[in-house]
């Protein structure tokens, strides 16, 4: 169960995450992309998805992430990313609630650099009960 | 030139394990229910599932190139609806096409369809553009 006190608060991540080239290239490769100047759509999962999980791994918060199914994702792009960029992320339990014995979590989670929010994504977790 | 109402033709990725295999060393999700087909019918799946962040993330290939560079996508957001499933040595599809809904200020939003093997697998696909 999410503890009620941690929805609506942001988590702040204290690494500092700096994206290379080859991270980039990878990322392409995959979905066939050739421009691999700027970062594709969905490229800051792959610091999200580690980040918030570690971000949010406290068990006062109470997010058990071994019963997380993924159930939908938004990115708000601000500026693309590319490589040597740097970025902290934060994290916010935006809501929880419980439907059918599953618990339904939106995180929201920022890429930030030099103060400024790059990326905002927003994650549904279905964490099942 | 795109305005309300324009349709994109319709594309066909093709998914395989390992195709799923490089999207989870490029995304860091080393989830087994993406690579191990003995893990994922344990845990009740039919068999192995691509991560719904590769469909998302294919399908934002289909949008790259509508938008005309990465660059220029704003916003995009989907549902997992269904998983792809994926079998040992088969190239399952994943058709993408999508429709203009609104175009304003510059920005183009956009519908997308996400299908595999006939099944709907993103839902509520949506995204802004920069025109």
């Amino acid at each position: 169960m999410i503890s009620p006190d941690s929805i609506g608060r942001t988590f702040a991540g204290t690494e500092s995450l700096t994206v290379t080239q080859s991270q980039i290239d990878a990322f392409c490769a995959v979905i066939g992309e050739s421009d691999t100047t700027v970062a594709p759509p969905t490229f800051s999962i792959r610091i999200t998805l580690d980040q918030s999980q570690a971000i949010l791994s406290d068990p006062a918060i109470g997010l058990d992430w071994t019963r997380v199914v993924h159930g939908d994702q938004r990115f708000e792009i601000f500026k693309p990313i590319k490589a040597g960029d740097s970025f902290t992320c934060s994290s916010t339990i935006e809501s929880s609630k419980a439907i059918a014995g599953n618990q339904i979590v939106t995180v929201r989670s920022d890429l930030h650099h030099n103060g400024t929010i790059t990326v905002s994504t927003w994650s549904t977790l279905v964490v099942r009960g | 030139m795109i305005e309300s109402g324009t349709t994109f033709d319709e594309k066909i990725f093709y998914i395989n394990r390992a195709l799923v295999k490089s999207y989870a060393d490029a995304s860091g999700d080393q989830n087994p229910i993406h690579q191990n087909e003995e893990f994922a019918v344990a845990v009740g799946l039919p068999n192995v599932i691509a991560h719904g962040m590769l469909t998302m993330a294919l399908a934002g290939k289909y949008l790259t190139d509508i938008a005309g560079g990465s660059a220029n996508v704003l916003e995009f957001s989907a549902r997992f609806t269904k998983p792809v499933i994926v079998p040992a040595g088969v190239d399952v599809d994943l058709t993408v096409s999508a429709t203009v809904t609104d175009v304003s200020g510059g920005r183009a939003t956009i519908s997308l369809s996400a299908t595999s093997q006939g099944i709907k697998v993103l839902g509520l696909a949506k995204a802004v553009i920069l025109v």
